[in-house]
Protein backbone atom coordinates (compact mmCIF):
# COMPACT_ATOMS: atom_id res chain seq x y z
CA UNK A 1 0.00 0.00 0.00
CA UNK A 2 2.79 2.39 0.94
CA UNK A 3 4.76 1.29 -2.13
CA UNK A 4 1.91 2.14 -4.53
CA UNK A 5 1.48 5.55 -2.86
CA UNK A 6 5.24 6.20 -3.15
CA UNK A 7 5.26 5.21 -6.83
CA UNK A 8 2.38 7.60 -7.55
CA UNK A 9 4.13 10.48 -5.76
CA UNK A 10 7.53 9.92 -7.46
CA UNK A 11 6.00 9.54 -10.93
CA UNK A 12 4.04 12.78 -10.51
CA UNK A 13 7.19 14.56 -9.33
CA UNK A 14 9.20 13.37 -12.33
CA UNK A 15 6.36 14.54 -14.60
CA UNK A 16 6.64 18.04 -13.15
CA UNK A 17 10.45 17.91 -13.51
CA UNK A 18 10.01 17.09 -17.21
CA UNK A 19 7.61 20.02 -17.66
CA UNK A 20 10.08 22.38 -15.96
CA UNK A 21 12.98 21.22 -18.15
CA UNK A 22 10.97 21.63 -21.36
CA UNK A 23 9.98 25.11 -20.22
CA UNK A 24 13.62 25.95 -19.45
CA UNK A 25 14.64 24.86 -22.93
CA UNK A 26 11.89 26.34 -25.07
CA UNK A 27 10.71 29.63 -23.54
CA UNK A 28 12.02 32.75 -25.27
CA UNK A 29 13.11 34.93 -22.38
CA UNK A 30 14.79 34.92 -18.99
CA UNK A 31 11.58 35.83 -17.14
CA UNK A 32 9.55 33.17 -18.94
CA UNK A 33 12.16 30.51 -18.07
CA UNK A 34 12.09 31.69 -14.46
CA UNK A 35 8.31 31.31 -14.52
CA UNK A 36 8.60 27.72 -15.73
CA UNK A 37 11.34 26.50 -13.42
CA UNK A 38 10.30 28.36 -10.28
CA UNK A 39 7.00 26.51 -10.06
CA UNK A 40 7.53 23.19 -11.80
CA UNK A 41 10.83 22.45 -10.10
CA UNK A 42 9.54 23.27 -6.63
CA UNK A 43 6.47 21.07 -6.91
CA UNK A 44 8.46 18.25 -8.52
CA UNK A 45 11.04 18.23 -5.73
CA UNK A 46 8.36 18.35 -3.02
CA UNK A 47 6.38 15.44 -4.51
CA UNK A 48 9.46 13.28 -5.21
CA UNK A 49 10.92 13.73 -1.73
CA UNK A 50 7.53 13.03 -0.14
CA UNK A 51 7.35 9.81 -2.12
CA UNK A 52 10.84 8.80 -0.99
CA UNK A 53 9.96 9.51 2.65
CA UNK A 54 6.83 7.36 2.34
CA UNK A 55 8.77 4.51 0.74
CA UNK A 56 11.42 4.64 3.46
CA UNK A 57 8.74 3.84 6.07
CA UNK A 58 8.16 0.54 4.27
CA UNK A 59 10.92 -1.26 6.20
CA UNK A 60 9.07 -1.04 9.49
CA UNK A 61 8.40 1.73 11.97
CA UNK A 62 11.62 1.81 13.97
CA UNK A 63 13.42 4.87 15.32
CA UNK A 64 15.95 4.93 12.46
CA UNK A 65 13.45 4.91 9.61
CA UNK A 66 11.24 7.54 11.25
CA UNK A 67 14.28 9.79 11.81
CA UNK A 68 15.43 9.40 8.20
CA UNK A 69 11.91 10.14 6.95
CA UNK A 70 11.81 13.28 9.08
CA UNK A 71 15.13 14.35 7.53
CA UNK A 72 13.81 13.77 4.00
CA UNK A 73 10.67 15.77 4.81
CA UNK A 74 12.94 18.53 6.15
CA UNK A 75 14.65 18.67 2.73
CA UNK A 76 11.23 18.80 1.05
CA UNK A 77 9.92 21.65 3.21
CA UNK A 78 13.22 23.54 2.93
CA UNK A 79 13.10 23.27 -0.88
CA UNK A 80 9.47 24.38 -0.81
CA UNK A 81 10.50 27.56 1.02
CA UNK A 82 13.97 28.24 -0.44
CA UNK A 83 13.34 27.69 -4.15
CA UNK A 84 10.71 30.47 -4.54
CA UNK A 85 12.94 32.75 -2.46
CA UNK A 86 15.88 32.19 -4.83
CA UNK A 87 13.57 32.70 -7.82
CA UNK A 88 12.34 36.00 -6.42
CA UNK A 89 15.87 37.22 -5.66
CA UNK A 90 17.33 36.38 -9.06
CA UNK A 91 14.32 37.90 -10.87
CA UNK A 92 14.62 41.10 -8.85
CA UNK A 93 18.34 41.35 -9.63
CA UNK A 94 17.58 40.84 -13.32
CA UNK A 95 14.98 43.61 -13.19
CA UNK A 96 17.42 45.92 -11.43
CA UNK A 97 20.08 45.17 -14.04
CA UNK A 98 17.76 46.34 -16.78
CA UNK A 99 16.92 43.14 -18.64
CA UNK A 100 14.08 44.00 -21.02
CA UNK A 101 11.12 41.57 -20.97
CA UNK A 102 10.29 39.75 -24.16
CA UNK A 103 7.44 40.99 -26.33
CA UNK A 104 5.90 39.51 -29.42
CA UNK A 105 6.99 42.25 -31.81
CA UNK A 106 10.66 41.61 -31.23
CA UNK A 107 11.32 44.68 -29.12
CA UNK A 108 14.11 42.87 -27.29
CA UNK A 109 17.49 43.50 -28.80
CA UNK B 1 11.67 -1.67 -6.65
CA UNK B 2 15.37 -0.95 -7.22
CA UNK B 3 14.78 -1.10 -10.96
CA UNK B 4 12.10 1.58 -10.65
CA UNK B 5 14.49 3.82 -8.70
CA UNK B 6 17.23 3.18 -11.25
CA UNK B 7 14.88 4.15 -14.10
CA UNK B 8 13.85 7.34 -12.28
CA UNK B 9 17.53 8.20 -11.72
CA UNK B 10 18.31 7.70 -15.41
CA UNK B 11 15.36 9.91 -16.43
CA UNK B 12 16.54 12.64 -14.07
CA UNK B 13 20.08 12.36 -15.42
CA UNK B 14 18.80 12.79 -18.96
CA UNK B 15 16.82 15.88 -17.87
CA UNK B 16 20.02 17.20 -16.26
CA UNK B 17 21.77 16.90 -19.61
CA UNK B 18 18.91 18.81 -21.24
CA UNK B 19 19.24 21.58 -18.64
CA UNK B 20 23.00 21.65 -19.18
CA UNK B 21 22.34 22.81 -22.74
CA UNK B 22 20.84 26.01 -21.33
CA UNK B 23 23.77 26.32 -18.98
CA UNK B 24 26.35 26.15 -21.77
CA UNK B 25 24.62 28.05 -24.59
CA UNK B 26 22.52 30.44 -22.49
CA UNK B 27 22.28 33.93 -23.96
CA UNK B 28 22.75 35.79 -20.68
CA UNK B 29 24.42 35.07 -17.37
CA UNK B 30 21.10 34.77 -15.50
CA UNK B 31 20.00 31.88 -17.73
CA UNK B 32 23.11 29.98 -16.70
CA UNK B 33 22.46 30.67 -13.03
CA UNK B 34 18.88 29.34 -13.12
CA UNK B 35 20.08 26.35 -15.10
CA UNK B 36 22.60 25.52 -12.37
CA UNK B 37 19.86 25.97 -9.74
CA UNK B 38 17.59 23.49 -11.55
CA UNK B 39 20.46 20.99 -11.89
CA UNK B 40 21.16 21.29 -8.15
CA UNK B 41 17.55 20.53 -7.29
CA UNK B 42 17.63 17.44 -9.49
CA UNK B 43 20.91 16.35 -7.89
CA UNK B 44 19.28 16.43 -4.46
CA UNK B 45 16.65 13.94 -5.64
CA UNK B 46 19.24 11.75 -7.40
CA UNK B 47 21.37 11.52 -4.23
CA UNK B 48 18.38 10.33 -2.20
CA UNK B 49 17.51 7.78 -4.91
CA UNK B 50 21.10 6.46 -4.97
CA UNK B 51 20.93 6.09 -1.20
CA UNK B 52 17.77 4.01 -1.50
CA UNK B 53 19.33 1.85 -4.24
CA UNK B 54 22.43 1.11 -2.15
CA UNK B 55 20.46 0.60 1.05
CA UNK B 56 22.37 3.34 2.90
CA UNK B 57 19.74 6.07 2.93
CA UNK B 58 20.72 7.13 6.47
CA UNK B 59 24.11 8.21 5.16
CA UNK B 60 23.09 9.71 1.82
CA UNK B 61 20.33 11.90 3.24
CA UNK B 62 22.90 14.07 5.04
CA UNK B 63 24.79 14.66 1.78
CA UNK B 64 21.47 15.55 0.20
CA UNK B 65 20.71 18.11 2.93
CA UNK B 66 24.14 19.69 2.44
CA UNK B 67 23.63 19.90 -1.32
CA UNK B 68 20.22 21.57 -0.94
CA UNK B 69 21.64 24.20 1.44
CA UNK B 70 24.65 24.90 -0.81
CA UNK B 71 22.42 25.27 -3.87
CA UNK B 72 20.22 27.84 -2.12
CA UNK B 73 23.20 29.83 -0.84
CA UNK B 74 24.92 29.85 -4.26
CA UNK B 75 21.83 31.22 -5.99
CA UNK B 76 21.29 33.89 -3.34
CA UNK B 77 24.95 34.96 -3.46
CA UNK B 78 24.92 35.39 -7.23
CA UNK B 79 21.64 37.32 -7.02
CA UNK B 80 23.15 39.66 -4.44
CA UNK B 81 26.25 40.10 -6.59
CA UNK B 82 24.29 41.14 -9.67
CA UNK B 83 22.04 43.35 -7.55
CA UNK B 84 25.04 45.42 -6.46
CA UNK B 85 26.88 45.24 -9.77
CA UNK B 86 23.94 46.75 -11.73
CA UNK B 87 24.88 45.10 -15.01
CA UNK B 88 24.94 41.62 -16.50
CA UNK B 89 27.18 42.48 -19.45
CA UNK B 90 30.50 40.63 -18.94
CA UNK B 91 32.82 43.47 -19.89
CA UNK B 92 31.11 46.22 -17.93
CA UNK B 93 32.83 48.23 -15.30
CA UNK B 94 32.54 46.76 -11.85
CA UNK B 95 30.36 48.42 -9.23
CA UNK B 96 29.50 51.55 -11.14
CA UNK B 97 27.15 53.00 -8.58
CA UNK B 98 26.45 51.64 -5.19
CA UNK B 99 23.18 52.31 -3.51
CA UNK B 100 23.17 53.29 0.14
CA UNK B 101 19.55 53.70 1.15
Amino acid sequence: MLTILAIIFIATGVFFFTIASIGLLRFPDFYCRMHATGKGDTLGAFLSLTGLAIYNLNNGFSLTTILVSIKIMFIAIFTFIANPTATHAITKSGLECGVVPWTRKGAQK
Amino acid sequence: MEKFFLAISLILGFLTLLCLYRGVFGPTVLDRIISISVIGTKTTIILALVGLIYGRIDMFVDISIAYALLNFIATLASAKFFLTRKSIVPGAKFFKERRFK
